[in-house]
């Protein structure tokens, strides 16, 4: 291959498969699409399309059928980010995203490179957002031999990724990855795969990718029908007790000005949903926080009490709606969504308005001629906050509780630090009891509820801020031990790479989330949740060449903070708390969102 | 926070409501109203039910590899009801037709051509209008005992002998559900050794198109995503 590789490079003006100087230093074009470098293979090909799409950086596992890809990296302006695990390549990718406000890129070998990616593609599907993965594959003359290393990665992310491709030729390739790129972000983001065998990657091809876009009929129009857009303002108008609720779809389309503009020009209270924590500041007298299952009694009062809910970029979640026949009963629901298909699809829609979450929002702040009448509604959301506060009890008697370990980190850093979790109780109380106020500050897996994404993620969420050249936010990883346990291969990254990074470990020695259920549900019969056999984290993240720290008591925690979030570079705090903690207030599966559970005796 | 007076470091308590002391969910209030499965307000005045009904769903597509498994994995994934699924080549070089036949409410055939419309390879895809062309073909394997009886029926019902042999006779036979349905009871009295039934396809009549956009009988001329 490298003779075939030279020898074409003979062929070439002189330089030409050279990135141009000063590429590496990070600047893209901005004003319009960079064409592509001259190319000599399928592998230059796709690091040309990516450079061309303004790929900066990528999170990835070398493995036998990727190598071509890898190799034209090596002169690339991309930075490649090696990874532990390819699932930590593809939740780092994903955090990447979320925080850059761009895709995410991730690569793995053939065969189990590309089986490991799919938690975190899966993950990227759920959560709508912006990724894009570049599988290895056998040569193409191999595919479906069942060759060393096949899978077909087609087929097994089908579901899971908005549009996968099969490369089908040198010569073609560039032009697909960079589709691929452009797709995923296209009106509504998702992942996106392209599988690349190596005989397409390593072949020859004099073929410069054309400017990337996304296919015909995928970029819909971001304005919604004007006259939709002036009924449901009429309905807005003449609402005795509106309420928002934004979701993550409006942190994606960067509509939280847009957001604020619209909820405070009309005095209408606002919730949120978990992706869409960011959106609007809590600290606002108008925000209630987030809705649903482990959301604030108030929030979920008044998304049940709401006569007209104006709810922008949601999908409806089942953890959101609790169950569909008591969610917002009474309420006139205006949707704005990008995607059709989500309108009416968990709860019917009155008022659709399909468009991208900013320009919608600006036709409706334009749209609605006078604020509705709500000063009473707005008394009894205040009294509710009042009433239903996030609390928590801190007897001498009994361990650290988790919440306070929060509420110190949210109290020693600045508001746009990055706060990244895993999956369980330990995110819930990352999410109550820090109070947010900027989009992209909060990065966790929602919808497929991955544990094990907090620690690639705050990889991925550091890089990302490093690139665009904000070295000096925080970026604080709240993890529980089971999910530590599951990805905490990628502290080695962090070690490699020097990432400022906190991790603080909520440790109770649980599945925690798992054990309150059985105690609720399952007559506290602890099978399997019961992890007695923790190591030592803070010995265990020294061994990796982190800082480690360790802290059982109250007095401990804001000195172990302190030192923790000093410490240039990665850091872990092993807290141990108190493991009967519970996650209150909580909406049981299926039930009423106004019927939470404000303590454990009221289940 | 940072009032830590006890021997342990424990903060002192919040003066706000602690979780257990905050109303329960029988003290609060809850309104009357209710939503149906679908998601839809239940309106005591006018309480919208929707009944499962068979539609035909025919969706321009390209031909490309792997778009049937994507309209059939989209399909079984989401639990829609589908009957039949029967794909084939247009006039177009390199576009396809798939029609469907599902049973599902009216919510659900909403959803099932929202969901088809995000698969990137359709182009277009819509419900056929009730009064399309529908059309299957089967072929039925009977005994051939009485053969003469055998070829009665099959002209009975317009069918085509494909196969004549000292054990078998092979029908051809094309029709809607109906035709078909009626065809296959008349000729269990010879004993049905085998059977393949294609599954209905369909076009709308006139010059409605079939899917949304397309432009029939203009051979070659691809429909767009754009139109």
């Amino acid at each position: 291959m490298s003779d075939t590789a030279a020898h074409t490079r003979e062929d070439e003006p002189e330089g030409s498969t050279e990135p141009p100087a000063g590429a590496d230093d990070g600047t893209p074009d901005a004003d319009e699409t960079p064409a592509a470098g001259p190319v000599s293979t399928g592998a230059e090909s796709v690091v040309a399309a990516l450079e061309a799409a303004g790929a900066k950086t990528a999170f990835g596992v070398q493995g036998g059928a990727i190598m071509p890809v890898y190799d034209a990296l090596y002169d690339s302006s991309i930075r490649h980010v090696t990874m532990a695990h390819e699932q930590g390549a593809a939740h780092a990718a994903d955090a990447y995203g979320v925080v850059a406000g761009e895709p995410g890129l991730c690569m793995a070998t053939s065969g189990p490179g590309a089986t490991n990616l799919v938690t975190g593609i899966a993950d990227a599907d759920m959560d709508s957002d912006a990724l894009l993965a570049l599988t290895g594959q056998v040569p193409t003359e191999f595919v479906g031999n069942d060759a060393f290393q096949e899978t077909d990665t087609v087929g097994v992310t089908r579901p899971v990724t908005k549009h996968n491709y099969f490369a089908g030729g040198a010569d073609t390739v560039g032009d697909t990855v960079g589709e691929a790129f452009e797709l995923s972000r296209a009106g509504r983001p998702g992942p996106t795969l392209v599988d690349l065998p190596k005989d397409v990657t390593q072949d020859e091809t004099d073929r410069t990718p054309g400017p990337a876009a996304p296919p015909a009929g995928t970029d819909p129009d971001p304005n919604a029908d004007p006259d939709a857009v002036e009924e449901a303002a009429r309905a807005i108008e003449s609402a005795d007790r509106p309420v928002c609720l934004f979701g993550g779809g409006v942190i994606k389309a960067d509509a939280s000005d847009e957001a604020r503009t619209f909820a405070r020009s009309y005095g209408i209270p606002v919730t949120t949903t978990m992706p869409g924590i960011g959106s609007f500041p809590e600290d606002d007298d108008l925000c209630l926080s987030w809705a649903g299952m482990h959301g604030t009694g108030y929030a979920n009062l008044a998304i049940t009490h709401t006569d007209c809910l104006i709810a922008v970029g949601t999908r409806f979640d089942d953890r959101l709606t609790g169950g569909i026949d008591t969610f917002a009963p009474e309420a006139e629901v205006i949707h704005v969504d990008i995607d059709p298909a989500e309108i009416s699809k968990n709860v019917h829609a009155d008022y659709p308005l399909i468009g991208d979450a900013g320009r919608v929002l600006d036709q409706l702040t334009a749209a609605v001629r006078e604020a509705p009448d709500a000063e009473a509604w707005r008394d009894r959301c205040a009294e509710w906050k009042e009433t239903y506060p996030l609390t928590y009890a801190t007897p001498d008697d009994e361990p650290l509780k988790p919440q306070f370990v929060v509420e110190a980190f949210d109290e020693a850093t600045d508001d746009d630090t990055i706060v990244t979790t895993g999956v369980g109780q330990h995110q819930m109380w990352a999410s109550q009891f820090w109070s947010y106020s900027e989009p992209r500050t909060w990065v966790s897996s929602h919808g497929l509820g991955t544990m094990g994404y907090g620690v690639p993620a705050a990889v991925g969420a550091r890089v990302a801020a490093d690139t665009m050249g904000e070295a000096d936010r925080d970026v604080v990883c709240f993890d529980g031990d089971g999910s530590f346990l599951m990805t905490m291969q990628e502290l080695s990254v962090a070690v490699r790479e020097e990432l400022d990074i906190t991790i603080a470990v909520l440790n109770n020695e649980y599945i925690g989330m798992v054990r309150q259920w059985q105690d609720a549900f399952y007559e506290g019969r602890h099978m399997a949740s019961d992890y007695t056999w923790m190591p030592e984290f803070d010995k265990l993240a020294e061994a990796f060449g982190a800082l480690g720290l360790r802290v059982d008591d109250y007095d401990e925690v804001a000195p172990a903070v302190e030192e923790a979030l000093d410490y240039e570079g990665p850091a872990v705090v092993d807290f141990h708390v108190d493991p009967e903690e519970n996650v209150l207030p909580m909406v049981p599966s299926g039930g009423a969102n106004g019927k939470f559970a404000a303590a454990e005796d009221q289940l | 926070m940072s009032g830590d007076a006890s021997e342990s470091g424990a903060p002192d308590a919040d003066s706000r409501p602690l979780p257990g002391e905050q109303p329960g969910p029988d003290e609060r209030d809850h309104p009357e109203g209710r939503r149906n499965l679908e998601g839809i307000r239940i309106d005591p005045v006018v309480e919208a039910e929707h009944e499962s009904r068979r539609a035909v769903i025919s969706a321009l597509v390209e031909d490309e590899p792997g778009v049937l498994a994507r309209v059939s994995g989209l399909v079984s994934r989401r639990q829609f009801n589908i009957e039949s699924l029967t794909v084939g080549p247009t006039t177009v070089e390199g576009h396809s037709r798939i029609t469907m036949v599902v049973e599902e409410t009216d919510p659900g055939i909403d959803q099932i051509e929202k969901q088809m419309a995000k698969l990137k390879p359709v182009i277009s895809v819509g419900e056929v209008a009730g009064d399309a062309v529908t059309s299957e073909l089967v072929l039925l394997k009977v005994e051939a005992d009485d053969p003469a009886a055998v070829q009665a029926v099959s002209e009975m019902y317009d069918g085509r002998t494909a196969d004549a042999g000292p054990e078998t006779i092979t029908v051809e036979l094309t029709g809607d559900k109906t035709d078909i349905d009626g065809a296959i009871r008349a000729f269990e009295r010879f004993g049905i050794v085998e059977i393949a039934r294609t599954g209905p396809t369909a076009l709308a009549r006139g010059d409605t198109p079939t899917a949304p956009g397309e432009k029939p009988g203009t051979a070659g001329e691809p429909t767009t995503h754009d139109d």
